[in-house]
């Protein structure tokens, strides 16, 4: 406290200190919201249904998602991700996640929506194991705040099934 | 500043940051907004600069007492005398 210079670091120190500490907070207080999403998917169409050049087989849907997400924001949140990914079992590998289609949702009151597209991201397998598979449709979502720790959470919708035959 | 302001500007600046703070987050956490919590955290902060860091006069209330300038004549300081003649007559 001797000098201007004293006081002022003394100063900027103890109210970055402090800052630390509110953000620590505000992210803790994060774990009291009460959140219900909720969402459905339909796959309304499966376009086509071939084998690769190379092997593999690759399907192309349109899919309905459906989805309320607005109870996941919280005052500390920045944005939503979402992503649905097409997850199933084969022989080679215990569980295999191929992500169809994602978002990033900037606000609440887009968090609400119902969308109809074809699969933005190519659902290609490893090998040619799709004919007549049963997979789940999973909504996986990743809170972002805007300071503190990432929520990350998923809806599992079951009772997919692809076609027995090349289409 | 004297001590005691010094001391005093000290604890000011702790405890007006704190109340800043907790102020802060309770009106943010009230109204749901991120924004407004740092907004006024931010004006906390300059508040307790302007007050805290200048030389305001409150600080200085209790100057310190300085030696009287004739009473430091009738004590004056030593004087060092010079050794270094002595040795060079003796080296040769």
């Amino acid at each position: 406290m001797h000098s201007f210079g004293y006081r002022a670091n003394a100063l900027l120190t103890f109210a970055v200190t402090i800052l630390a500490f509110i953000c620590a907070i505000a992210s803790f207080s994060d774990n009291f919201s009460n959140q219900t999403p909720s969402a459905q998917i339909q796959i309304l169409n499966i376009n086509w249904f071939q084998k690769q050049p190379h092997g593999n087989d690759e399907v192309s849907l349109t899919l309905n998602i459906t989805a309320d997400l607005q109870s996941l924001f919280t005052w500390n949140t920045k944005q939503v991700f979402a992503f649905v990914a097409a997850e199933y079992e084969t022989s080679k590998n215990a569980l295999n996640q191929v992500s169809l289609w994602d978002a990033i949702i900037p606000e609440k009151e887009h968090a609400k929506f119902w969308i109809q597209i074809s699969n933005k991201y190519r659902f290609i397998d490893q090998g040619h194991n799709l004919r007549g598979k049963d997979f789940n449709l999973t909504l996986h979502w990743h809170v972002m705040p805007k300071t503190g720790k990432m929520f990350a959470d998923k809806i599992v919708m079951s009772g997919y099934r692809l076609p027995n035959t090349y289409r | 500043m004297d001590w005691q302001g010094q001391k005093l500007a000290e604890q000011l600046m702790q405890i007006l940051l704190l109340i800043a703070a907790v102020v802060a987050f309770v009106v943010g956490y009230a109204t749901a907004s991120f924004r407004t919590m740092m907004l006024i955290y931010a004006g906390g902060v300059v508040l307790t600069t302007l007050i805290t860091i200048p030389n305001w006069p409150c600080f200085n209330r209790h100057p310190l007492k300085w030696l009287d300038p004739s009473e430091a004549e009738k004590h004056p300081k030593p004087q060092v005398v010079a050794v270094s003649s002595k040795k060079k007559s003796s080296k040769k």
